[in-house]
């Protein structure tokens, strides 16, 4: 038979015991009723006939022992015993339990609890905290999704997207009087002419509110865009529009000018236009030349 | 042994391939056992429908040039935007259902000038520096809006106490390995909940060619090719972080544009050259949003009523077909 001191002398001191586990400064003890977790004479549960563990499930406590009187039988080696859930009454228990026991287990065992149900209370704490889910990214998915958005970027022409909207919104004149440009060169020909007749800037009122009108209707039409920010600008400054249409006259004129798709009219340029005649793009230059 | 086609190559480099190559008509070059002698006759096979294709487009634009002002309009080249599709959510413009529920829905204070913006900007727990920097960036872009740091909080319990606090707006930026890759955005007064998942977050020092540090001007807001329904409502929900009176002096844009389901938000500032041509700069930070989920009420995982999750299997079934 396997007396203990033998046992120790073999498996703990000298040849191989596959539970310890040996680092640099201590010895550890892998064996799942092991007392301390160390690989000592006094803690090795295969080296001691008479042994004692506390060990949790599913959050009770047991105390498990073992006697000389049992060792023949391996199938009922270790005894149970549930431990109350009072902490008091769980360490009168251990004492009850191994009672002439020496002094080492019962010590130990005790720690043993403290330390679990020390645990178990921060498990229970934790669980009422916030729960970090971990979701696992595929790694398929993520190279595709990559891929996408790689060739969406190179599809969307950003800065070409964004310049058009600027100027769109320019065109529509959501930036009111802040910005003043002139368009082509008689423009300011043409400013420098208005100081001379009213009467032409009153007949340019009439065309510009008609042309404007019209011009508006275009522009509203082909305007697909949905933002509902643009939209209401729209609204409240085609109504700016009106009011500022009676007041200035020449800003209007060279801004009627600006939205520059028809062709420029020859008349605002004559001394006397009563006449309305549309030139083609061609004659454009042709147009300047006379001017200057 | 291949079925007499042409002259055989002996090696590899065999003789040079003749203009016109008589392939029998039940001759495949994959039938060729011998691989060097297969690639050989393949490379030849393609030369020949190169050049094929070729003379086809000489031909087409010889045509083309003959036939001058008569010639057929040119062909539009199919495009995942020209085929997408058709979405049966498609908000038209002249829709009067869309505008009555717009005029009602959560962001109608908005809209309406009542309320003004104010944005919470946080991140998830123990943030990293690329993070906390993001998040500063951002809150200089977004004006009237501040960061905090989260310490563990629940976002269930900072929820009522912003909401006391007179915010309108809830921005939470998830963060996992030191990069942020979620967005979590939401409107306060029990308004609507997105959960976008973020990517490509570039911060202002890794911008080439940036201007200087974004003012504290109020930015215009561009929001693009939101057509949906669905894109709809975000896409308002993106106006409701801006002020709704933009500073034309500070010439800052804010844009959000979406294509093929992604948003890409860029920050830029702009200057009219001339009449035609306007330049941009772009200042602050860049990042690409794809929505996740659009939940009704303020954040609450459990319980809440969701108005749109993205499922993959059932939605990422066809490349042409998109949701925003």
């Amino acid at each position: 038979c396997w007396s203990p001191q033998v046992v120790w002398s073999m498996l703990g001191n000298r040849q191989f015991c596959s539970y310890k586990m040996s680092t640099k400064t201590q010895n550890f003890c892998r064996n799942e009723y092991n007392l301390t977790g160390l690989c000592n004479r006094s803690s090795c549960p295969l080296a001691n006939s008479q042994y004692a563990t506390v060990r949790e499930e599913k959050g009770r406590c047991y105390l498990y022992m073992k006697t000389i009187e049992r060792a023949a039988f391996p199938r009922r080696l270790w005894e149970r015993v549930l431990l109350s859930k009072n902490y008091e009454k769980a360490l009168e228990e251990i004492d009850e339990n191994l009672i002439y026991w020496p002094r080492f287990i019962r010590h130990k065992c005790k720690q043993r609890f403290t330390k679990i149900t020390q645990y178990l209370i921060r498990i229970r704490k934790l669980t009422l905290k916030r729960q970090r889910k971990l979701v696992p990214l595929r790694r398929k998915i993520e190279r595709r999704e990559n891929r996408r958005e790689e060739k969406a970027l190179i599809a969307a022409q950003l800065d070409n997207a964004i310049e058009k909207e600027l100027l769109e919104r320019l065109k529509q004149d959501t930036y009111g009087d802040i910005y003043n440009f002139p368009i082509h060169a008689f423009d300011k020909a043409l400013q420098q002419q208005d100081a001379e007749s009213e009467s032409e800037s009153e007949a340019e009122r009439e065309e510009d509110e008609d042309e404007d009108v019209d011009k508006r209707e275009f522009v509203e039409a082909e305007d697909s865009e949905l933002s509902d920010f643009e939209d209401m600008d729209k609204l409240e400054t085609s109504s700016e529009e009106e009011q500022e249409e009676e007041e200035e006259v020449e800003k209007k004129a060279s801004h009627s000018k600006s939205k520059g798709k028809t062709p420029l009219k020859g008349p605002a340029r004559r001394k006397r236009p009563y006449i309305e005649i549309e030139y083609e793009e061609e004659t454009e230059p042709s147009a300047k030349t006379k001017a200057a | 042994a291949a079925q007499g086609s042409g002259p055989v190559p002996g090696d590899g480099a065999g003789p040079p391939a003749p203009e016109r190559v008589l392939f029998p008509p039940t001759f495949s070059v994959s039938e060729i056992k011998n691989k060097q002698r297969r690639h050989f006759m393949f490379l030849r096979w393609k030369q020949q429908q190169r050049k094929e294709k070729l003379a086809l487009k000489k031909k087409r634009r010889k045509e083309r040039e003959a036939l001058g002002d008569k010639a057929p309009p040119k062909a539009v080249p199919k495009t995942i935007e020209n085929q997408r599709v058709y979405d049966e959510t498609t908000v038209d413009p002249n829709d009067e259902e869309v505008a009555f529920d717009e005029a009602t829905d959560e962001f109608a204070p908005y809209f309406n000038r009542q309320t003004v913006p104010k944005i919470l900007i946080t991140t998830s727990d123990r943030p990293r520096g690329r993070t906390v920097r993001f998040c500063e960036q951002l809150a200089t872009v977004i004006p009237n809006s501040h960061v905090y740091y989260r310490r563990g909080l629940a976002l269930k319990r900072i929820i009522p106490q912003c909401i006391a606090r007179d915010f309108t707006d809830l921005i939470v930026i998830n963060e996992d390995r030191k990069i942020p890759n979620g967005l979590v955005l939401s409107h306060l007064p029990d308004g609507p909940t997105a959960h976008f998942r973020m990517s490509s977050v570039r911060l202002r020092k890794e911008i080439k060619r940036k201007g200087k540090e974004p003012t504290e001007h109020v930015p215009e807001v561009i929001l693009n090719n939101f057509t949906t329904r669905l894109g709809h409502s975000i896409g308002r929900m993106f106006a409701a972080l801006f002020p709704h009176d933009p500073q034309f002096i500070g010439r800052q844009v804010a844009t959000f544009h979406n294509q093929r389901d992604y948003i890409f938000f860029r920050f830029h500032r702009y200057i009219f050259k001339s009449e035609k041509k306007v330049g941009i700069q772009e200042l602050g930070p860049r990042f690409t949003l794809k929505l996740r989920s659009l939940q009704k009420g303020t954040f609450d995982s459990k319980f809440g009523e969701y108005e749109w999750i993205h499922k993959r299997r059932e939605m990422d079934t066809s490349r042409r077909k998109f949701h925003l």
